[in-house]
């Protein structure tokens, strides 16, 4: 293992981060304050309780999943777009590092961050609502097991895009409405039987029952099924980054 | 000793089909400069980014140091710096960043000393809080060779590097390039600037098509291929050359003050002596005579065109 070169790569990530940390975490505390004040103050006042909790509560661990996806998704592909797009991935190819090396230095980096933005959206939440996390180990497992397959996943999208406009297409029109459709924002039980059907094929949907229940001991589907489709996302991610280094794939000719 | 870099049947066909480098057997000894000189699309790039890792090969193997490219990556690319052709800068880092993250990639770790000597070396130590992008292309020039070099590698490719930067740029690469060597790292180097080739390189290659035209001993080169001409300035102006001398290969400038003889150095007799004496019988009174050794551009050009014709 080349640890020196792992180093450099997620030193070198973290500094572009911190370089611009109050827009790192701004936005994020700015964006779940004002879903906040309308969905947990405006909206929630009229809603009754959700499974026991009450509605400002019980959009949290959806709120810092959406963050948290997004966040993994867009920091990752950006780290290694850049790169290809400035020409400065010779630098990496001709470097004594395998593709693990890579992987990790860069989606380590990528989930590092987006763990970082999902502890301050859930700090933030804290002066909102009162919160108690039931199950802390398994909070911060489903937490960090979402950043690094979400991270892992911008990956593959950072190598599969050509330009600015593939590098955004994905969260935009992929993450962000399964996010949404996921049930970050209701109950999957609130929805029609034809609808629930339909998300069930949502992949976002079991993250975020399993985040919930690490919180209220509540989910939409049964938690081991919850671990059982993150850790398959992550593996499939794996597997993709792997045959995209064995093959050169859109890096190297 | 064995050659540090050895290719053999090493070939590129690109995805669209250019046939960008044909089977190649070379070996570059070490501590030796390779000068490749070749026009533009010539495969001098592809043939060192396949050495380097960042084009995979077609067929063929290449090893650096002794490892394979392929199957002993790591062992390889360890030895190899490399100065690309394009100016390739994270434009927000700061030069001293920028050094120390390419000699954590190469696995090695934190060397304050050597940094700053490389820095320095380069003129770039002042420059070292500064960020990439308020540089001039110059000397980010300089920042790409600072950082092929902080790693310590025993082969250096410079490609192109003297393309479009400044004399006193040039100056201090062509030094930097003398204490590399004299330190016993391997330089290959390309290269359309044959005074570049003819100043520092030990052997030079020319390419062209994909193809290793030539590979010879610079010296050498320039003696075998190299045609000579004597000039002989004559104190009156003659109208032609006269009929005595018709038996010589002779030219008369336009001015007639002058008269070129061109022979060969490997000729058997080079003809000069009777030359002199026929001049004087002539009745020429010469005022200067001089000689004149083709440059490798000429060799070069000869070279090219003999293939596109
Ligand atoms: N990535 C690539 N894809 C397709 N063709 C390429 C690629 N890179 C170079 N070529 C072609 O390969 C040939 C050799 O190019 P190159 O190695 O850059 O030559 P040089 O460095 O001598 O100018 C040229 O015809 C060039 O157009
Ligand atoms: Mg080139």
């Amino acid at each position: 293992m080349n640890w020196q070169a792992v180093g450099a790569i997620y030193r070198y990530e973290m500094a572009r981060f911190f370089r611009t940390i109050a827009q790192s975490f701004l936005s994020p505390v700015l964006s779940t304050s004002l879903y906040f004040v309308v969905f947990g103050t405006a909206i929630g006042s009229r809603i009754n309780e959700v499974e026991g909790v009450s509605y400002g509560a019980f959009i949290v661990p959806g709120l810092i999943m959406l963050s948290v996806m997004t966040q993994a998704t867009t920091n990752a592909s950006f780290g290694i777009y850049f790169p290809k797009f400035i020409g400065t991935v010779y630098e990496l190819l001709s470097a004594p590092v395998n593709f693990f090396e890579i992987v990790l230095g860069y989606v380590g980096a990528a989930a590092t961050k987006s763990l970082l933005i999902g502890m301050v959206i859930l700090a933030t939440a804290t002066l909102f609502v009162d919160l108690t996390v039931l199950h802390p180990a398994a909070m911060v497992a489903f937490l960090l097991l979402t950043c690094l397959s979400f991270a892992l996943f911008g990956f593959i999208i950072g190598i599969w895009a050509r330009n600015f406009e593939q590098l955004q297409l994905i969260p935009l029109l992929v993450v962000t409405p399964l996010v949404f459709l996921g049930g970050a924002f209701y109950s999957i039980s609130m929805l029609p039987p034809g609808w629930q059907t339909v998300t069930y094929f949502n992949p976002v949907v079991y993250l975020i029952s399993g985040f919930r229940w690490a919180f209220f001991g509540t989910s939409d589907v049964p938690v081991a099924l919850s671990l059982l489709a993150i850790a398959g996302f992550l593996l499939l991610c794996l597997a993709v980054v792997w045959a995209i280094f064995r093959t050169g794939y859109r890096i190297k000719p | 000793m064995p050659a540090i870099v050895e290719t053999r049947g090493l070939t590129k066909v690109y995805g669209d089909g250019t046939e960008a480098l044909k089977p190649l057997d070379l070996d570059i000894e070490e501590g030796e400069i390779l000068a490749l000189l070749g026009p533009n699309g010539a495969g001098k790039t592809t043939l060192i980014s396949m050495l380097c890792g960042l084009v995979s090969p077609s067929s063929g193997q290449a090893r650096v140091g002794g490892h394979d490219i392929i199957t002993r990556y790591r062992d390889a690319r360890a030895l190899i710096g490399l100065v690309p052709q394009e100016i390739a800068l994270e434009p927000f880092q700061k030069v001293w960043d920028a050094v120390r993250f390419t000699r954590g990639l190469f696995g090695q770790g934190r060397d304050d000393a050597h940094l700053e000597d490389v820095l320095r070396k380069l003129s770039l130590w002042d420059k070292r809080r500064s960020k990439v992008n308020e540089l001039s292309g110059g000397m980010k020039r300089r920042v790409l060779i600072a950082k092929a070099l902080s790693h310590n590698p025993r082969v250096l490719f410079l490609d192109e590097p003297t393309a479009g930067v400044d004399v006193d740029l040039r100056r201090d690469m062509w030094n930097m390039v003398a204490d590399l060597r004299r330190d016993g790292v391997t330089i290959i180097l390309t290269t359309h600037y044959i005074e570049e080739a003819e100043a520092i390189a030990d052997r030079v290659g020319v390419i062209n098509h994909g193809e290793l035209l030539l590979l010879e001993d610079k010296q050498a080169l320039m003696t075998r291929l190299g045609r000579k001409t004597l000039r002989i300035e004559l104190r009156r102006p003659v109208e032609a050359v006269p009929g005595g001398l018709s038996g010589y290969d002779l030219e008369l400038a336009e001015d007639g003050r002058s008269l070129s003889y061109h022979y060969d150095t490997q000729g058997e007799g080079t003809g000069i002596t009777a030359l002199l004496q026929d001049l004087s019988r002539e009745g020429l009174a010469l005022r200067d005579i001089h000689t004149r050794q083709s440059s490798l551009e000429e060799i070069f050009v000869d070279l090219v065109k003999g293939e596109d014709a």
